[in-house]
């Protein structure tokens, strides 16, 4: 039998027969109790056979049914009409901000009646749920895709660099793409590569509370990524998110150089072998560093293509060798980051394979797992070995930056690109993603 | 007073923690420790707004007052979970098991799947911006007195943070009291006096205790008052912490709504059917510019501005008394400190005073343009906070011509209320995604109802029974919640249980008279000075010194008050040798029976503390017999 506002078997009988939809008053009698309240949805990994109402006070509870149960509905309910706010009114002083939204809510509003959480969808919505962005900008909102950023994938990335290209086109200030934040790093190097020396700031931000929470980092991340946006001296890509615990320390990361190293932490996103570029705290915003491509600075490049035949594997102590052939075979790829041990190894029983590979035309490139510091393949034998066998030691790039980087470059190069070229690329600063100067850690 | 009459009814919100292993929602300890090595962070919190866009007054008020909230974070009992920087885990399954239990001691009905909800609250007492809190029972009752009082329903939620400090823009809390695991069960508004107040909320304090589950001392348990009188209006009275208050906080609730209904019967008639006009105010700062006032000088030299309204027809009635601490003048600077954060307001029906002159009334009044029947408040503070202030002033005497406003109100420990906040609409709860609903099971009921704890009443028989003590001493024992160390001590130290028993009430209630902090002997600390009594390093007779010792050294150990008041033993054999010397020297007297008395008395100044009275008491009877035979052979 279908589901029924997500339930099934007995419990969804009783609901149908009775006529029931969520938000409705019903009665459920079992035996000789008789309980009441609102019927909720129910989800995917609740047990079989309980029945959610949403009581009087409040609460939620689960009623379990039986054979003998019934569910009576007592009122017809008729969901709420939403009234979406006014637009505010534009005003001529102050710059203009494109919101981009690719999924994840970055503001929402809860249905208390059911539970509900509903994204704000248009600029109106946004500025009436985090007024503070209104006094900065004048606000465009958009919904350019509803994805899960783990879903994303490097056609997305070419999607969104399409659509800040037109937005840097029409004129806006700045560009702001509210975007979950598991893989938000990895989209912030590809914009990197696909909108080089861009004149506006493109600002990445996201949510490690979801908006819904009072207690949500998603208004300050935003109120700083408009910020940013609307007033930075640069025109780059970057990454606006919380920098520790609290709420008062917003960071900007540089797109190349930033990681996501904490699942659940609002300061999850830090920047690698790099210092952030500008703090937003309450003074105001900071810059810490004088080297950025300066906002409507020359150079601008579009370039959004990128070839996903290319892989990030990451070593460990006893990994078949054969296993690099495999992927190589059966995925067709043209290149490898491989994300070795300390300053950049393998097993020696790889030389043999990597050899093989390299001289087939595979580009490989070697990151570290440590994640700080450069890689160094000239300290031991076996790293001067693993060059011999024709690997490229990759400095001091984010394994994640290197293998988007490498996406972009087989992209830029095409089809028939020498591994030489491929090298010579991946080896050249196009957005401050290599090279550099390495400081202690904080 | 005739509270029946009065239509008086009161519901009981008992609140207690349990003492789980683990908090409720992660894996740290539940002991409390606060201070040491703090983290501090900084957060904001602001309400999501619904759907409807309906806005909740509670909610309102908070966010009006939108703080800078600082955590501290103590890492022995925090992690980040209650820092919001994780998400909660399961539900503990220990205290589940225990909120069961206690459902079913109520003969409630267990819901058949607990949801835990997030139920908004903004004032930043929780890092989320909601209590996590879920209903695991409904219904249920208990009988005292002969009268069964329904329950309506038993929940279980996350503790929240403790406040430590507040100030105009931030209000510091500490982490380490959130997430324990509370019990909260709610009566039905069914109680109809002060006292019956009192006997349900200990009536359902020692169901809970039965569980040998919960947590006691100072802070572990609260009450919530609902009470209301007929004509009246409800009002949620928080955080009673000790029984003997909740008689006096609801006696004191029904004096202060009988007399906002007498006031507003009087207003009624003064005004004769004409509302309040919109509320407008004088900037009233130029007439107090050389003031004698010294509270009004310091706030006006700060950069305040005095604002003045106008209350037409209050003359008299704000500085009328029902009761001491009861009057309209206090609700109404109650509101300007909870709405604006505004201290100290002045009114006309105390004025002159507080060092402001009659020309100053006088000045006043004609500013305003108050006439003899009329009241005029004045409020000091820079200008955003005095208007926000007065405003707040003014809405509250506008609902003093109604009657009796719904409020929720903070119990303050003399029994009186302040204002907090006003009461919440329908409560703002939402489901928590994070954490998987828990299935009840009917076998797993059945396992519980299986082993449930004996109640308390059992306890008290078997105490008496086994241990040979008066029902006075066991009433004390399980009124004072120290049955259990009780049978802790006894069962490992050879103890008179009488002596044990009676320290643990009557010693200890003594000294919490005398005024020392008793709250300073500890489980912990109590164990030990019995165990050095059974050692023998002290008498019984010395208990109550140490015991006082310690109050007033908490960080002490129990070897230093022994140190500290002289009581290190002293050898039988040398006791034995002195008493007998003693006998010797009075040797002409040892027929007489008054002797040993005699003796005593110098004995007992010596080695009081240090030796057992009646071991004493045998030396020196045996001293004077063997002198006795000594002299007949």
């Amino acid at each position: 039998m279908a589901e029924y506002f997500g339930y099934s078997g007995l419990a969804a009988a009783l609901l149908r027969e009775a006529g029931a939809s969520v938000g409705e008053e019903v009665e459920v009698r079992r035996g000789g109790q008789v309980f009441r309240g609102y019927l909720m949805a129910r989800y995917e990994f609740g047990e079989p056979g309980i029945i959610v109402l949403k009581m009087a006070n409040g609460y939620n509870i689960g009623v379990r049914v039986d054979e003998r149960s019934k569910v009576v509905k007592l009122t017809e309910v008729k969901p709420p009409a939403f009234n979406p706010p006014p637009p505010p009114t534009p005003r001529e002083e102050l710059p203009r901000v494109s919101i981009i939204s690719t999924g994840g809510t970055i503001a929402s509003r809860i249905d208390y009646r059911t539970g509900g959480v509903r994204a704000a969808l248009s600029a109106a919505d946004l500025v009436s749920i985090v007024p503070e962005i209104g006094e900065i900008a004048n606000i465009s909102a958009e919904i350019l895709m509803q994805v899960y950023s783990e879903n994303l994938t490097p056609a997305h990335w070419t999607q969104m660099a399409i659509r800040v290209d037109q937005i840097i086109r029409d004129g806006f200030e700045g560009a702001v793409i509210a975007h979950g934040t598991d893989t938000m790093g990895y989209t912030a190097a590809a914009l990197s590569f696909a909108l080089q020396k861009t004149p506006i700031p493109v600002v990445l931000v996201g949510a490690q509370r979801s908006s819904d929470r009072p207690s949500s980092d998603a208004a300050t991340n935003l109120i700083a990524a408009v910020e940013v946006a609307s007033k930075a001296p640069f025109g780059e890509v970057v990454v606006c998110m919380h920098g520790w615990h609290s709420d008062d320390l917003i960071h900007i990361h540089r797109g190349t150089r930033v990681v996501k190293l904490h699942t659940s932490s609002r300061g999850a996103f830090q920047s690698v072998n790099a210092q952030p570029m500008a703090v937003r705290t309450p003074e105001g915003l900071k810059m810490l560093t004088n080297m950025y491509h300066p906002r409507n600075g020359d150079g601008y490049v579009f370039q959004p293509r990128f070839d996903d035949r290319a892989m990030l594997v990451k070593f460990y102590p006893g990994m078949k060798p054969e296993s690099l052939e495999v992927l190589v075979e059966r995925l067709s790829l043209r290149g490898l980051v491989l994300e070795g041990t300390g300053l950049g190894h393998v097993a020696s029983s790889f030389i043999p394979v990597l050899r093989k590979l390299t001289g087939s035309g595979l580009f490989v490139g070697m990151t570290s797992q440590c994640r700080h510091g450069w890689v160094n393949m000239n300290v031991y034998d076996n790293g001067r070995d693993l060059m011999r066998a024709g690997v490229v030691p990759l400095e001091d790039m984010l394994a994640e930056t290197a293998l988007v980087k490498l996406m972009w470059v087989l992209g830029k190069l095409g089809e028939k690109a020498e591994v030489e070229e491929v090298r010579e690329m991946m080896l050249t600063d196009i957005c401050g993603e290599i090279g550099g100067r390495t400081m202690p850690q904080q | 007073m005739d509270y029946q009459k009065l239509g008086l009814k009161v519901g009981v919100e008992v609140h207690r923690q349990l003492d789980t292993s683990r908090k409720l929602f992660c894996n740290c300890p539940t002991e409390p420790r606060e201070g040491g090595e703090t983290v501090k962070i900084t957060r904001f919190l602001r309400e999501a707004q619904s759907e409807l866009g309906a806005v909740d007054p509670a909610a309102l008020f908070e966010s009006k007052k939108r703080k800078k909230i600082v955590y501290h974070v103590n890492t022995y009992n925090t992690c980040l979970v209650e820092m919001d920087e994780e998400p909660p885990h399961p539900l503990n399954p220990e205290a589940v098991e225990t909120a069961l239990t206690i459902a079913l001691l109520f003969n409630a009905t267990p819901v058949d799947e607990i949801h835990v909800m997030r139920k908004i609250v903004i004032d930043g007492s929780n890092t989320s911006g909601f209590q996590r809190t879920c209903v695991v029972a409904l219904g249920g009752s208990l009988v005292v007195d002969g009268k069964e009082i329904p329950i309506q329903t038993i929940t279980l939620e996350e503790d929240a943070a403790r406040i430590m400090s507040t100030g105009h823009g931030y209000v510091e809390y500490d982490l380490s009291r959130l997430g324990i695991p509370l019990i909260e069960v709610s009566t039905a508004p069914v109680i109809n006096s002060p006292a019956e107040a009192v006997k349900v909320a200990k009536a359902i304090g020692n169901v809970l205790r039965a569980t040998r589950k919960v947590k006691r001392g100072l802070g572990t348990v609260r009450q919530d008052l609902n009470v209301s009188i007929s004509g009246g209006a409800l009002t949620e009275i928080k955080g009673v912490q000790e029984l003997q208050l909740i008689s006096s906080v609801v006696e004191n609730e029904v004096v202060r709504q009988l007399h906002l209904l007498e006031i507003s019967k009087e207003l009624r008639k003064r005004l004769g059917g004409e509302t309040l006009p919109p509320f407008s105010y004088v900037d009233a700062t130029e007439i107090f510019r050389n003031t004698r006032s010294k509270m009004l000088r310091s706030k006006l030299e700060a950069g305040g501005k005095a604002l003045a309204v106008k209350l037409p027809m209050f003359a008299g009635l704000l500085s009328r008394e029902a009761a001491k601490g009861v009057r309209l003048g206090a609700e109404l600077a109650g509101h300007a400190r909870a709405w604006a954060e505004v201290e100290g307001l002045l009114h006309t029906d105390e004025l002159p005073g507080y060092g402001v002159s009659a020309e100053e009334v006088a000045a006043l009044k004609k500013a305003v343009g108050a006439g003899e029947m009329d009241a005029v408040v004045v409020v000091v503070d820079e200008l955003g906070k005095a208007v926000e202030g007065l405003r707040a002033v003014y809405a509250r005497a506008c609902e003093a011509v109604e009657g009796v406003p719904g409020e929720t109100r903070a119990a303050r420990p003399d029994g009186l209320t302040v204002y907090m906040r006003p009461r919440p609409g329908a409560a703002r709860m939402y489901p928590e995604t994070d954490i998987p609903p828990v299935p009840v099971s009917s076998d797993y009921l059945e396992s519980l109802r299986a082993r449930l704890p004996e109640p308390l009443e059992a306890t008290a028989e078997k105490l008496a029974r086994r241990h040979g003590l008066s029902r006075q001493l066991v009433e004390g024992l399980i009124d004072d919640e120290r049955e259990e160390l009780f049978t802790k001590i006894v069962e490992s130290h050879s103890l008179s249980p009488t002596v044990v028993a009676s320290v643990l009430t009557e010693t200890i209630t003594s000294l919490k008279r005398e005024g020392l902090a008793v709250e300073s002997l500890t489980d912990q600390k109590l164990v030990e000075v019995f165990k050095a009594l059974a050692e023998g390093i002290y008498s019984k007779e010395a208990v109550p010194d140490v015991l006082r010792w310690l109050c007033s050294h908490p960080e002490a150990a129990v070897d230093e008050a022994v140190k500290n008041l002289g009581l290190g033993a002293v050898s039988t054999e040398s006791v034995e040798a002195e008493v007998m010397a003693m006998v010797m020297a009075h040797s002409s007297e040892v027929e007489d029976p008054r002797l040993a008395n005699r003796l005593m008395g110098d004995l007992m100044k010596k080695y009081r503390g240090k030796i057992d009275g009646k071991q004493l008491h045998g030396m020196v009877l045996q001293a004077i017999e063997r002198v006795k035979s000594a002299e007949k052979t």
